[in-house]
């Protein structure tokens, strides 16, 4: 045995404190502590190198900066690594499932990103010659195609900026065509369930409708005869998502398309729910007259944060020739933008106006169709297959650990309120936060506001059985839980994340909206 | 002789003379959470039963506070607005938001007294 | 389908779960003449070289603005993005998060946003900013609206400095909102408005651009005199941000809100879009602000950390009474914005700003010397309009095929006004002095 290496690496973890010991730092092994680029400022570095001008005769007339704007001077090492530190402190679909109901946290493909960034694509101007993009003119019209195919709807305005956007798109569309009708006057009221998100209402209320909510049954869904009593000559138009924000198919929407168009008024459908029904039911089948298209839903964009997206409005022929400019036509010399009103008015059609500059979120667009080329026809409606069978599972496993306040089969997201709860001292929150710590992005809570303490998941069609499985499995055990007392787990959760719950009281009694630097220390005397 | 009513929105109304004291309920705090932010009128606007008199939020919520009485508005609570905290802390007191001079006393007869509104309150449980 | 995880197998095994014998027994709530019965009318999926290939194929039919000399501006400007902005942007826990509602596992994303908030209050020189956006013209729109909200009032005057595009977006916001509108006709350069005198006791806001449309650069500070003397606020719009690295900002001016368009750091012109809306007022006019909004605060621990806050404006949660109905903005180009605005920093922004300006005056120089050619402007950043001796879009065509894109006819936005041999044109950092030769060379030979 001489010889040997006597110390060898002890192979028994010590077990016990570890946990909660501090450190130096403030770091914990991977979470980092990251100041604010603000506090990195260390001047004289730069993150760029950029050679002065040569001596020029300014031409500002005069309104030339004074003085320090408080920019921090940083290399650009010292950049990258504030960043990264900083994305590691986020949750995201790539890391983990993402199940946020309504959200549609799905795959990002990278080919798509990569499309995006072809020079022929990035780096074109909106306002080059047309001859000089009749390429990217013709992925609009090609996307476009594919909208409208997808929808079974005539016409499609690819500029709207995000689902928002994209409702007061149709929202606008919808009064022009009432100002046309010599109507606009006598239609002042819009319907909404009281269940939608709250964008319609925003949306109605910005154009001066009267936003009135219509009440939804015990199964979910818009009450027919509530609906059908409270129409009249005076409304301009329902708003109704659909599926709906409980997850459910609207039976009835066939019987509601026609007592609306009966009534005079339009149909707008909040479409941030297509991802349910693409490939297997086309919205123009429905009866709809105007339908936001979230491409960073249901198209696979990537929500990026919070942005951006885009909201292509699809319109029924009554709305067609309202859609706003700017449009592409194919003519014998190529592919042409129709832009301002005077190109309308040669094209011989009456755009209601325009919701952007330039022409939307081309970014978007050939991630959108570089998605939907990847899927074609057969994907495509193998997408909802999956996302409403993913849903369903989720909705079949957990009904009895958690409690659904509506019978299934949901569509692509699965809702749960918080009577399973009752009793236990856990709300919907910290069952919420708790989730955050076993790995997992909580599902959107508190939405639908129809249901007490709302939990709505959307597992989506790009999760595997597998992921689902854990998920479930995960969320039985804490049910149990919160059943059986462990109210700490959930009270004071989540424990693990960069960051415990945060003071949102204090946030908004005093908002901090900047950074301001310290002020200055007194001078020792 | 001051006299107290309270509204099904969760308002209080405190009278002295013609001079009408509004505030929301402790109740009404309880639900809303922490307060974070109060929007009083401006002194002198002429506001009617029923008008939105103020604005109270909360992190996650915003209500309208509604006037049950008519008049004009002579006096707000700048503390509130200072340091929202206040109506927690005392909604039915230090937590007032306006006082009106009242247009129509009769308003205030037909509001709850303290025992309908208790009775309201435990009816929606 | 490489997208999609679930096999057979998988998919028998969940519907005996649930209970039910077929996928199509999960849609029964479809009414029965709604079912499409087979695929609808698309081609079918494909692999990743063959949508590559289709895709590369249709961006190879464009002209990229870097393979050519390229002057082109009017509201989208080409300029140097550090290679490491777009490798950033694109680490998945930026790339693939959504808004950040559970601030204690997307720190990340909130404290850029609160970054991004910070370096748009310094640079446009007010107190606070949101966390963007759409793009400056809805901005525009927007800025409106809540002048409206804190005056009051209905009326807005716009200046013949904004960008008709950006005009045309809050024309048709007020058309349908119901708000009037004094839309004074396109102010070209040497000819100064008289916007005072447009300023009525009705005006809630006038809305000013600068540099504006035409390049020129406009003294805000008598607008914003004459627009508070009668209560009313100044609007000012910037849609070439750099310019704020060398001009005095509006809020050092008297401007109440400034928009801005913010393409120019950190994002690429993309046709147009996704850009990100800069939005900024003074701290009394926060709550009626649009937007998103991100604030510090403490977590459980005591511990610094940022959360979205004053939701209560927002559509969420005040429904039919938000400040705006927006919801998704422009997040990862705040991100692109505040990461290339960091590496610039405070030498660096004023730097490029310098180095812009130059590259146009440069420009002006050369071109004013091409026989028939007049520079209008007096004042300008990185872009001006000159007045050409016929028509500015049948020049810009041909200098085209001559393999220069060299800027924005003004009859491509204001068609039928009479300004068919106005050319507006940019110049930035990335014209190198052979580009510009180029164009005073090319312009030469066209005309
Ligand atoms: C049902 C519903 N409608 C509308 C929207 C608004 O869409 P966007 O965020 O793209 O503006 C959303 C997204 O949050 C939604 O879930």
């Amino acid at each position: 045995m001489s010889g040997m290496n006597k110390q060898g690496r002890p192979t028994s973890i010590a077990v016990g404190g570890s946990a909660a010991r501090e450190t130096f730092t403030g770091n914990r092994a991977l979470q980092l502590e990251e100041a604010l680029v603000f506090e990195l400022d260390n001047p004289g570095a730069c993150g760029v190198d950029l050679d002065e001008p040569t001596p020029f005769t300014a031409r500002l007339g005069g309104f030339e900066r004074q003085g320090r704007i408080g920019l921090p001077s940083v290399s650009e090492p010292e950049i990258v690594r504030h960043y990264v530190r900083l994305s590691a402190k986020n949750y995201s679909i790539d890391a983990g499932l993402y199940p946020l109901g309504s959200c549609t946290m799905k795959h990002n493909p990278r080919l798509n990103e990569k499309m995006a960034r072809l020079p022929g694509i990035g780096d074109i101007h909106p306002l080059q010659p047309m001859k000089t993009v009749q390429g990217a003119l013709e992925l609009m019209d090609t996307l476009a195609h594919w909208l409208k195919e997808l929808t079974g709807m005539p016409a499609v305005a690819l500029s709207p900026k995000a689902g928002a956007h994209g409702e007061l798109c149709g929202m606008m569309a919808i009064r022009a065509a009432l100002i046309a009708r010599g109507e606009d006057e006598a239609r002042s009221r819009v319907l909404v369930p009281e269940s939608a998100h709250g964008t319609n209402p925003a949306t109605a209320a910005l154009l001066g409708y009267k936003v009135e909510s219509i009440p939804v049954t015990t199964e979910g869904r818009v009450d027919l005869a509530a609906f059908k009593a409270t129409l009249g000559p005076d409304v301009a138009a329902i708003m109704l998502t659909n599926p709906n924000t409980c997850g459910l198919f609207e039976r009835d929407i066939i019987d509601i398309a026609d007592a609306v168009h009966e009534a005079g008024a339009y149909f707008y459908c909040d479409g941030a729910n297509f991802n349910a029904i693409v490939g297997r039911v086309r919205p123009g089948d429905l009866g709809i007259d105007a339908m936001h298209i979230n491409l960073h839903k249901t198209f696979s964009t990537p929500h990026g944060g919070g942005g951006p997206g885009a909201g292509p409005v699809v319109f029924s022929a009554a709305l067609a020739p309202f859609a706003p400019r700017p449009y592409v036509v194919h003519g014998a010399d190529g592919f042409r933008l129709v832009e301002t009103a005077e190109d309308a008015k040669a094209d011989g059609t009456t755009p209601f106006g325009r919701m952007t500059a330039f022409h939307g979120q081309m970014g978007m667009f050939v991630r959108a169709l570089a998605y939907m080329m990847s899927h074609g026809s057969d994907g495509l409606r193998q997408v909802a297959e999956d996302a409403v069978l993913n849903a369903n599972y989720v909705l079949a496993s957990l009904k009895d650990d958690l409690s659904a306040p509506f019978e299934g089969p949901c569509m692509h997201e699965a809702l749960f309120d918080d009577r399973f709860l009752k009793g236990t001292g856990v709300e919907t929150l910290d069952f919420a936060k708790a989730m955050i710590d076993e790995g997992y992005h909580p599902m959107t809570m508190y939405f639908p506001l129809v249901v007490h303490g709302a939990l709505l998941i959307e597992p989506t069609e790009t999760e595997s059985k597998q992921a689902v499985d854990l998920f479930i499995a995960t969320l039985k055990d804490l049910a149990r839980a919160a059943k059986s007392n462990d109210k700490e787990r959930f009270t004071g959760a989540p424990y693990l994340s960069p960051r415990r719950r945060l003071d949102e009281t204090a946030a908004a009694r005093s908002p901090v909206l900047r950074w301001a630097p310290p002020a200055p220390k007194q001078a020792a005397e | 002789m001051s006299d107290i009513r309270f509204t099904d929105q969760h308002e209080w109304v405190r009278v002295d003379g013609d001079i009408a004291t509004i505030g929301i309920t402790d109740y009404a705090q309880e639900q809303l959470g922490d307060v974070v932010y109060v929007e009083l009128p401006e002194i002198g606007k002429t506001i009617e039963a029923g008008d939105e008199a103020a604005v109270v939020e909360s992190v996650k919520a915003a209500s309208e506070v509604y006037t049950p009485v008519s008049g004009e508005v002579i006096d707000v609570n700048s503390d509130i607005e200072a340091t929202p905290a206040g109506v927690n802390e005392d909604a039915m007191g230090d937590g007032w938001f306006v006082k009106l001079r009242m247009s129509d006393p009769a308003e205030f007869e037909k509001l709850m007294d303290e025992n309908a509104y208790k009775e309201f309150v435990e009816g929606l449980h | 389908m490489r997208y999609l995880p679930l096999t057979e197998t998988d998919r028998s095994e969940m519907l005996g779960v649930i209970g039910a014998k077929s996928v199509d027994e999960l849609f029964r709530d479809v009414p029965e003449r709604a079912r499409l019965a087979g695929l609808v009318d698309l081609p079918r999926r494909q692999g990743e070289m063959e949508v590559d290939r289709a895709l590369s194929k249709m961006a190879a039919r464009n002209v990229s603005a870097g393979s050519v000399p390229f002057f082109v501006g009017a509201g989208a400007y080409r300029h140097h993005v550090p290679a490491s902005v777009d490798h950033l942007i694109q680490r998945s826990e930026f790339l693939t998060s959504y808004t950040p509602y559970q601030p204690e596992i997307t720190q990340g994303t909130l404290q850029y946003l609160f970054e991004f908030q910070t370096q748009v209050a310094m640079i446009t020189g007010m107190d606070v900013a949101n966390a963007s956006m759409y793009d400056g013209s809805t901005g525009c729109g927007e800025a409106v609206l809540m002048a409206h909200r804190v005056t009051k009032r209905k009326k807005a005057v716009l200046s013949g400095t904004l960008h008709p595009q950006y005009a045309e977006v809050v024309k048709n916001l007020s058309d349908f909102a119901d708000y009037e509108l004094d839309v004074m006709p396109p102010a070209l350069p040497g000819r100064p408005e008289d916007i005072a005198a447009h300023i009525a006791d009705d005006t809630s806001c006038v809305v000013v651009q600068s540099p504006g449309f035409f390049g020129e650069l406009v003294d805000l500070r008598p607008i914003a005199e004459a627009a508070h003397a009668k209560g009313a606020l100044l609007i000012a719009v910037v849609p070439e941000i750099v310019s704020l690295g060398a001009v005095t900002p509006p809020g050092d001016m008297g401007a109440d809100i400034v928009v801005g368009e913010g393409q120019s750091i950190g994002n690429g012109l993309n046709f147009g879009g996704p850009y990100v809306g800069l939005f900024a007022t003074r701290q009394k006019f926060v709550r009626q602000m649009p937007g998103r909004l991100c604030g510090e605060t403490v977590d459980a621990d005591g511990k610094r950390g940022f959360v979205l806050t004053l939701s209560t404006r927002e559509q969420h949660i005040r429904r039919e009474k938000a400040t705006s109905n927006i919801c998704t903005n422009s997040g990862l180009c705040c991100l692109a914005f505040t990461i290339h605005m960091s590496l610039l920093g405070e030498e660096g922004y004023k730097r490029l700003a310098r180095i812009n300006h130059a590259a146009a005056v440069d420009l002006a120089e050369r071109l004013s010397k091409v026989p028939g050619v007049e520079i209008l402007n007096r004042a300008f950043f990185n872009e001006f309009t000159m007045r050409l001796p016929g028509s500015a879009a049948d020049v810009v065509d041909a200098l085209a095929d001559k393999g220069v894109l060299g800027g924005v006819p003004v009859s491509r936005l204001l068609p039928g006004a009479g300004f068919d041999d106005l050319l507006i044109v940019a110049s930035t950092e990335v014209n190198t002095d052979a580009d510009r030769a180029a164009f005073a060379a090319a312009l030469v030979e066209v005309l």
